[in-house]
């Protein structure tokens, strides 16, 4: 993991989110109240716009000031969670040092860990955690592979099954929680998100 | 969608500068990060209040702030939680030394940022979260009722003890109390629309009701067909009044809440609608406030709050607040 490598991801990332809006905006009409896309979008027009101010960077600096600006401009649930992710990462040891992919899926791990802690949501209250926390699992057992291009696949198989799985589930946390039965019947859609953004990502490291 | 806006990156920004001018008296208005502050500074040994949440509930909070209320307010973006930045910008710039409280209402997005603003800011700190919503049911394994219209009573009565020199703790006790004591139930006629949106949040019928919806158009217990108003409120009044059990001889607060697109007309016609069936049932109502305070953009509908009063709620309700959506005794 680099620098540039976030930048990139970042661009990709935007790119398939914003193909991908409408669907968004839709899930969260029908059970929250529309505004999480325009989150998303905002977030990652913000962080791709930072791109000169980071790309000379030490990768600790550069994800502390992706932290940063999550956090202070995107707002709502979205900037909070992702902002103590990218906050979480940042503050990992040894940044000065060459990021493997085992040191990169430890990061991963314990950015995931942390927006757990701060969202109080666990797998099964239909959010974004169902597809993360699912992943950061999977994601532990491959740290230590050689061949993890292959296991990646499979996390990409884990992050979609686990979006999907949250049609029928009734919602425990956040907004979709005051439905009750109604929430049932539709993708959370910060589970959907967060399964294009670990479907992208995932793609372009098996490809490079 | 027809409203006013120029663009939508700006809506917010020319929304609250227009705002900080029409009360340049009372209130500044900070931009990057955004807050709304007194014009004056808190007076030493004064607790300071800090509310905020997502806009499109104007004139809550940054309406509340000033003499009696708020010492200032966080506005995020339409319906979105603000940043943590904000309250952390907003405390080091209120706070005289006797702590920040910090009022919040029960959304994940809420909770979530302004726990980070806590965590960020160094001063002494607390927070109440209010949760007064009796739509959604009650649960410690879930997000839980939402704070919604008696955000408002709260800030107005923990204010006044603020200015009269309460105590953090005394603040935080105080605000604790109005929020259990406090019930609230809305309907929906309409949606709103979010500006960056550009169309309604939901779909409703030209004979429905969202009965129990949020104050950001999310849905409420049921779609009912809409009825007479006496029987929506004496729907809505039976949920307050079982979760509240209010006694015979207590008194109350009674509070008829805008959702920013029904008339004042109606409001009132609400009003005498929830007095009469409170009376049938022996419910004392000795105090009153009516308007749009906790509004969904330009939703139809209402709120109805009752709020159980002992003496001390009863004086700081009563004692002189001078903001710009509030004003009475001086």
């Amino acid at each position: 993991m680099s620098v540039s490598f976030l930048i990139s991801q970042a661009k990709s990332v935007q790119k398939v989110i914003d193909e991908n809006s409408a669907e968004i905006e839709i899930l969260d009409q029908k059970i929250g109240d529309g505004d999480h896309i325009f989150n998303i979008q905002r977030g990652l027009k913000l962080v791709v716009e930072l791109e000169d101010s980071i790309k000379d960077l030490p990768l600790a600096k550069a994800l502390n000031m992706i932290a940063m600006k999550v956090l202070s401009g995107i707002g709502g649930s979205s900037g909070a969670l992702f902002g103590t992710f990218f906050m979480t990462m940042a503050k990992s040891p040894d940044l000065d040092k060459d990021v493997d992919f085992n040191k990169a899926c430890e990061m991963i791990i314990s950015g995931i860990k942390a927006m757990k802690e701060r969202g109080k949501a666990d797998v099964g209250e239909k959010t974004m955690m169902d597809v993360l926390i699912p992943v950061s699992e999977k994601l532990n057992e491959l740290k230590n592979e050689s061949e993890f291009k292959l296991g990646l696949n499979e996390v990409i198989k884990i992050a979609e099954e686990r979006m999907l799985s949250t049609k029928d589930m009734l919602a425990t946390k956040g907004r979709a929680s005051f439905l009750g039965e109604r929430a049932k019947g539709h993708i959370d859609p910060g589970a959907r998100s967060s399964q294009l953004i670990i479907d992208t990502i995932c793609k372009s490291v098996i490809n490079n | 969608m027809k409203k006013f806006i120029n663009n939508n990156d700006d809506f917010l920004k020319e929304s609250l500068t227009g705002f900080g001018k029409a009360h340049s008296d009372i209130i500044n208005v900070n931009l990057d990060p955004s807050f709304v502050s007194r014009k004056n500074k808190t007076k030493d040994g004064k607790v300071s209040l800090i509310s905020g949440g997502g806009s499109g509930h104007e004139p809550m909070h940054g309406g509340f702030v000033g003499h009696g209320m708020l010492d200032a307010a966080c506005p995020g973006f339409v319906f979105s939680a603000p940043t943590p930045d904000q309250m952390q910008a907003a405390a080091e710039h209120v706070d005289s030394g006797a702590g920040v409280l910090f009022i919040v209402k029960n959304y994940s997005g809420d909770i979530m940022n302004f726990q980070m603003g806590a965590e960020m800011y160094s001063g002494k700190n607390d927070s109440i979260v209010t949760n007064d919503d009796v739509a959604v049911e009650d649960s410690t394994f879930t997000t839980g009722r939402r704070g919604v219209a008696a955000t408002v009573l709260v800030e107005k009565i923990v204010g006044s003890l603020a200015e009269q020199g309460g105590s953090l703790e005394e603040c935080k006790k105080l605000g604790e109390k109005v929020n259990k004591n406090a019930g609230t139930m809305g309907v929906a006629f309409t949606s709103c629309t979010v500006p960056a949106a550009g169309k309604p949040t939901f779909d409703i019928g030209d004979d429905e009701m969202e009965f129990g919806v949020g104050i950001h158009g999310e849905p409420g217990r049921k779609r009912e067909k809409i009825q007479a108003s006496k029987t929506i409120v004496g729907n809505i009044l039976e949920a307050i009044l079982d979760n509240l059990k209010p006694e015979k001889n207590e008194k109350n607060l009674l509070f008829v809440n805008g959702m920013g697109g029904t008339p004042l007309t109606e409001l009132y016609l609400v009003y005498e609608d929830a007095c009469q069936i409170l009376q049938s049932k022996g419910v004392q109502v000795t105090k009153s406030l009516v308007g749009n305070y906790c509004t969904s953009l330009e939703m139809q509908g209402a709120s109805i709050t009752l709020l159980k009063c002992d003496d001390e709620i009863l004086k700081h309700w009563d004692s002189p607040v001078h903001t710009a959506a509030m004003r009475w005794g001086m």
